[in-house]
């Protein structure tokens, strides 16, 4: 659909257009629930390329003190990417019709992902221990908003994906759930791809 | 261009979607509290915000009352006024205003006009409402804690916002913030639903040029609201963390008392330009459901064609663009580069563009139109007038060295009263006139209405056209009194005496109209189907309320525009858009 050529008809020739049928007229060849989950993605997008902007700006002053970087951070990294490769092979599955390989990855990445959540928790304690307070430095304050909102939709994220699990075994035929496993993968995709934005930020920074 | 033919009618060609599976509510908990059925939401959100709109009415009685006679009302000090001038605001921008044009209008409307049985994710719907209301709740509880709700004005500026000497710095603040996030999650859900349900939940032959404005108004405004409300999400989230754990987002070094503050190095600018940034499109989405509806209820009264619906579609979608890059325009006065205002300055002067051919389009629809003088009506010609002294006084303030003097004064508080404040809430009332025979089956009663219309627009006008020679005379805003100066006459205190006077009667009147809306549930005249015989799809449901699903056994299928009203040739001075017309009339070209 292009926009601009469908703003530009004149409605009130009640036939207009090379074709005179009456269609139903969807502006994207998408599922409903695709566009919704993109369109949030979008919201997501803003939210965070707001935050980086803001962080890009002050790593400028020259009271910045770049914080450790703990290894477990990059565990964190790996289970992460384990946690999407496991979804995008859940949807696999799901297109195959398998049901086993289907429940099998579906929990293989919820495990990761709560692996990842819980190595989170720890490389805050451990920066804690450390002394790296979110007010003792504004790098602190940014390394902590950042991941622990990341952390926060990743949790939203766990709260779908439990629902998937739940029509699973409420026996929801696996057609009718290879969309909503598809969705959970693609915001998955989107949630390890805006961690490696974050994580390369405070590697770099 | 001849009309379809029946014989096209005949060929249309089978649903390639599947009508939707509705959801069908089984208890009375799903049937009435937790219903999915959008109508229902609709409702929900508007006595919810209509409920906290009732809270900051009454403020602002209060804080006219002790601009009016300062003397007189020793209860209210300098810190309650910041408190009532706060929540006022925040109360009537966000909850009332963007919570009934998206929340309310956008429920009820969208799917009834798109020819939808309901909107595409309903369980999402659902939640967004209950969002909604525990937000409203976060921000009544502010009034009850230690300190009181936040005083820090609606804008929130950090520094002062979080620290003490602020009203509601302590609790007040933090719920303030708490109840805004929970505001925009919720509304996220309900805009993905608003957006998704117009592109893609359409009735066959509904194109987009078919849509009714007030569809592309509420539309473009989801959007604005999906893309801006993220920055006031960002800089909330921010000074929480700066108010619970010291950091320093937007805090710079700070002496208070004489002793240096734990914070440094932060930038009280960075929160302005997030909360702008969000703030400007804010205003639009007010703003631009308000320009659809308003063209609808012209439309529908003139029984004419609305003038120029192209281009009405091209200022809706070219403002919601331009919304985004003219927000620093509420920040000429921050210390800013003058370049940075000439920028800003311009883009807020080519913004006015698409908004003037509006009213010029508005105007043009009235010419050689049929005006029948309904309530409605009348609230949709009370709209443009007050939107135009509204818009005009915003081309002041938009030029930089004119800004600078007025900034901060009630020129200012004028100019986006008039805007905000008096246009958009006189479209909603002549919204609330002209659907409410849809929503209910009953006609309100016509003299309480006129009654209501005449003492609001009247009374408005007379409460907000003074405050602009205030401001121009240099009276501040945000004083809870003005006290002894040299350059305020004594005329000015009796002014804003007379003004508070007014602004009592302007609130009397709205108990009248609220009085209506319950009385006429049970002694209303019956509407019938289609009162205003009005084209758009809503009016051409199989009964009255809409039932669940809206329109019966099958969805209609749209032939024509929502604004076939006075074609030469028809059988009556309409034809609704799922009519599929006789063949024998002769089409504008």
């Amino acid at each position: 659909m292009n926009f601009f050529r469908e703003i530009s008809q004149k409605p009130w020739l009640t036939t207009d257009g090379p074709d005179r049928e009456i269609r139903e007229p969807i502006a994207f060849a998408l599922p409903q629930a695709t566009l919704g989950v993109r369109v949030l993605l979008l919201v997501i997008s803003i939210i965070f390329s707001l935050f980086v902007i803001a962080y890009s700006d002050r790593m400028l002053f020259h009271d910045w003190r770049a914080m450790p970087e703990p290894w477990l951070l990059w565990v964190n990294t790996l289970m992460l990417i384990c946690a999407s490769v496991a979804l995008h092979g859940a949807t696999l599955s799901a297109r195959q019709k398998s049901r086993d390989d289907l429940q099998a990855r579906l929990w293989v990445a919820a495990a990761f992902s709560i692996a990842f959540l819980g190595g989170q928790a720890l490389v805050w304690r451990e920066l804690f221990m450390l002394g790296y307070f979110a007010d003792s430095n504004p790098a602190n304050a940014y390394f902590y908003l950042l991941t622990g909102l990341h952390g926060l939709h990743l949790l939203g994220g766990l709260g779908a994906l439990s629902l998937t699990v739940t029509r699973f075994y409420g026996g929801a035929k696996t057609d009718q759930l290879e969309r909503s496993v598809d969705l959970c993968a693609v915001y998955w995709h989107y949630l390890l791809v805006v961690w490696l934005i974050v994580f390369g930020l405070l590697l770099f920074t | 261009m001849a009309d379809i033919t029946p014989t096209a009618a005949e060929n249309i060609p089978p649903a390639e979607v599947e009508d939707v599976e509705l959801y069908h509510a089984k208890s009375w908990l799903t049937k009435y509290v937790f219903c999915q059925d959008a109508k229902v939401i609709a409702i929900q959100y508007s006595c919810t915000a209509i409920a906290i709109g009732l809270v900051a009415l009454v403020l602002s009685w209060l804080m006219r009352l002790q601009l009016g006679f300062p003397e007189s009302f020793s209860f209210i000090d300098a810190e309650d006024y910041y408190q009532f001038i706060t929540m006022h605001g925040m109360i009537m921008v966000i909850y009332l205003l963007t919570a009934l044009f998206l929340g309310g209008f956008g429920n009820y409307l969208i799917p009834l006009m798109v020819g939808a049985r309901d909107m595409v994710f309903p369980y999402v719907n659902m939640l967004s409402f209950w969002i909604y209301l525990l937000a409203v709740a976060v921000l009544v509880a502010s009034f009850f804690v230690p300190g009181g709700p936040t005083g820090a004005g609606w804008t929130l500026y950090p520094p002062q916002a979080i620290l003490e000497g602020t009203p509601g710095s302590g609790a007040g603040i933090i719920l303030m913030l708490v109840s805004l996030s929970l505001f925009i999650i919720g509304f996220t859900m309900g805009g993905l639903n608003y957006v998704v349900t117009v592109l893609q939940a359409r009735t066959r032959g509904m194109t987009l040029m078919r849509l009714p404005l007030t569809i592309w108004g509420i539309f473009v405004a989801t959007i604005l609201a999906l893309l801006a409300f993220p920055a006031l999400f960002v800089g909330a989230v921010m000074m929480t963390l700066d108010r619970l754990l010291g950091t320093s987002f937007f805090m710079p070094e700070i002496y208070a008392m004489g002793k240096q503050l734990s914070y440094g190095g932060g930038s009280p600018i960075l929160f302005q330009h997030l909360f702008w940034f969000f703030g400007h499109p804010e205003v639009y989405i007010v703003a631009l459901p308000a320009f659809g509806i308003v063209s609808d209820l012209l439309s529908v009264h003139a029984r004419r064609h609305i003038f120029g619906y192209r281009m009405m579609v091209w200022a809706i979608v070219i403002i919601g663009a331009l919304s985004f890059i003219v927000w620093a325009h509420h920040m000429y006065v921050s210390g800013m580069n003058p370049w940075f205002g000439f920028f800003f300055a311009t883009t807020t002067l080519i913004i006015a563009v698409p908004t003037a051919l509006k009213v010029y389009n508005w105007t043009l629809t009235l010419w050689r139109g049929n005006i029948n003088l309904t309530i409605p009506m009348l609230f949709a010609l009370a709209f443009i007038v007050t939107f135009v002294n509204g818009g005009i006084t915003g081309l002041f303030l938009g030029n930089v060295v004119v800004d600078v003097p007025l900034s901060d004064t009630m020129f200012v508080v004028a100019h986006f009263h008039m805007v905000m404040g008096v246009a958009p809430i006189l479209v909603i009332f002549g919204a609330i006139y002209h659907w409410y025979p849809l929503m209910s089956g009953r006609m309100l009663d016509e003299k309480m209405g006129r009654f209501h219309f005449w003492v609001t627009f009247i009374g408005s006008y007379t409460i907000f056209l003074p405050l602009h020679y205030l401001g121009l005379l240099g009276v501040p805003r945000r004083y809870f009194e003005m006290g002894d100066t040299s350059f305020i006459p004594a005329s000015a205190q009796d002014l804003n005496a007379f003004v508070t006077v007014v602004a009592l009667i302007v609130g009397f009147a709205q108990m009248v109209f609220l009085f209506n809306l319950f009385w006429s549930l049970k002694n209303g005249k019956d509407a019938g189907q289609n009162p205003w015989k009005a084209a758009s799809l809503e009016w051409q449901c199989d009964r009255v309320p809409p039932g669940h699903g809206n329109f019966g056994a099958e969805l209609p299928v749209v032939y024509r525009w929502a604004y076939d009203y006075g074609v030469p040739g028809a059988p009556d001075d309409f034809i609704a858009q799922n009519d599929p017309g006789t063949g024998d009339i002769e089409h504008r070209t």
